[in-house]
This record gives C-alpha cells, sequence and structure tokens, in this order.
C-alpha cells in the first residue's frame, strides 16, 4: 500500500486522528502537547500517528493535506488543523461540535 | 518574514514576535536565537478565508521558512480587527 492510501485508510478507519511527533503519553514537540492536551480535555477518543517513527508518513502527510507542518488533526477524514487552530477551535466551542456531531448528519 | 508578510498581504496589523527565549535549550533550538516564532496578522486578503486557509497562505508566503529555516511558527490570522 502507498503512503498517501495508508494516510486515506488511517484518517477513515478513525473518527479522530492526531498524527504527531511522539505518542500522546510522551509528546517530542510543544505543538503536539498541545493538541494532545486539547484531545484529552475534550475527552474524547483518537488515535495517535508517531510520525517519528515513520518518515514516509511523516512527508506523506505534509503533501497530503497541503500542510507544512506536525501536529495535524483529522477528525471524520477532515483535516481539521495544526496546534493554532484547534485551540482556537476548542475555546470557541467548534471543536466539540464537531467531534459530537454524528457522521449521518454531518 | 515582515518583508514578505507586507508584501503579500498589506496586513493592517502585523507582529512578528520572536519567542525563541522561552524555547532555549530544548528540541529545535539551534542556537541561532531565531528558532521560534509567532506571527500576528490582520488583512482584508483573509476575508472569506477558513482558518486552514488562512494558515496556508500565510505559510506560502514565507516559502521555505516554516520548517527550514524556523522550527517553529505559531499563526494568528484574522481580518482587520478581527484578532483582540
Amino acid at each position: 500500500m502507498g503512503t498517501s492510501d495508508r494516510i486515506t485508510s488511517l484518517v477513515t478507519d478513525n473518527d479522530i486522528v492526531l498524527f504527531m511527533k511522539g505518542v500522546p503519553q510522551a509528546p517530542q514537540c510543544g505543538f503536539s502537547a498541545g493538541v494532545v492536551k486539547v484531545l484529552d480535555a475534550l475527552g474524547v477518543s483518537y488515535v495517535g500517528v508517531n510520525v517519528l517513527e515513520d518518515p514516509f508518513i511523516r512527508e506523506g502527510i505534509k503533501e497530503y493535506s497541503d500542510w507544512p507542518t506536525i501536529p495535524q488533526l483529522y477528525v471524520k477524514g477532515e483535516f481539521v488543523g495544526g496546534c493554532d487552530i484547534v485551540r482556537e477551535m476548542y475555546e470557541s466551542g467548534e471543536l466539540q461540535a464537531l467531534v459530537n456531531t454524528p457522521e449521518e448528519t454531518g | 518574514m515582515e518583508q514578505l508578510l507586507t508584501k503579500a498581504f498589506a496586513p493592517t496589523r502585523l507582529e512578528v514576535i520572536n519567542d525563541s527565549a522561552m524555547h532555549h535549550g530544548h528540541a529545535g533550538d539551534d542556537g541561532s536565537g531565531e528558532s521560534h516564532f509567532t506571527v500576528v496578522i490582520e488583512s482584508t486578503a483573509f476575508e472569506g478565508q477558513n482558518r486552514v486557509n488562512r494558515q496556508r497562505m500565510v505559510n506560502k508566503a514565507l516559502g521555505d521558512i516554516p520548517g527550514d529555516r524556523v522550527h517553529a511558527l505559531a499563526i494568528k490570522a484574522g481580518v482587520p480587527g478581527e484578532l483582540g
């Protein structure tokens, strides 16, 4: 399976996916840690993908989303944003609405 | 960075803050003193664009600076008057 197919199946097989540096229990970057904190505050379950362990994903995810940086959050297959956007959406309540919307109506 | 952003967006507000000292000695600090930045920018160019597109626009305008010369770039982009 090619890298972009692997990414597609990761983000479609799982409702919430965070591509990050390190793992949720031990982020290796302040921005990744910031998103983990928000997701933990939401109390949602999510899949963390450590890009430091997979150079193909690390480069591939940037092309996939046309977004140059890690972390990257995906909800229901859609790219949401990096740390700044996730924080802003959490503060405004948009992120809560996004993760709690059933897929059928979303 | 100020020059590139001014040229690209004719911003009504632009602040480029060097946060590198806050991150001294940890991952990504290359000792240059120019590793971590925050950009605050307001421009009419961001009207009608969602957050993702606004950041894409800023990143594109900065070319290879984010990720290459600068390890970490926080971006707050809005239309004039939007940012507190």
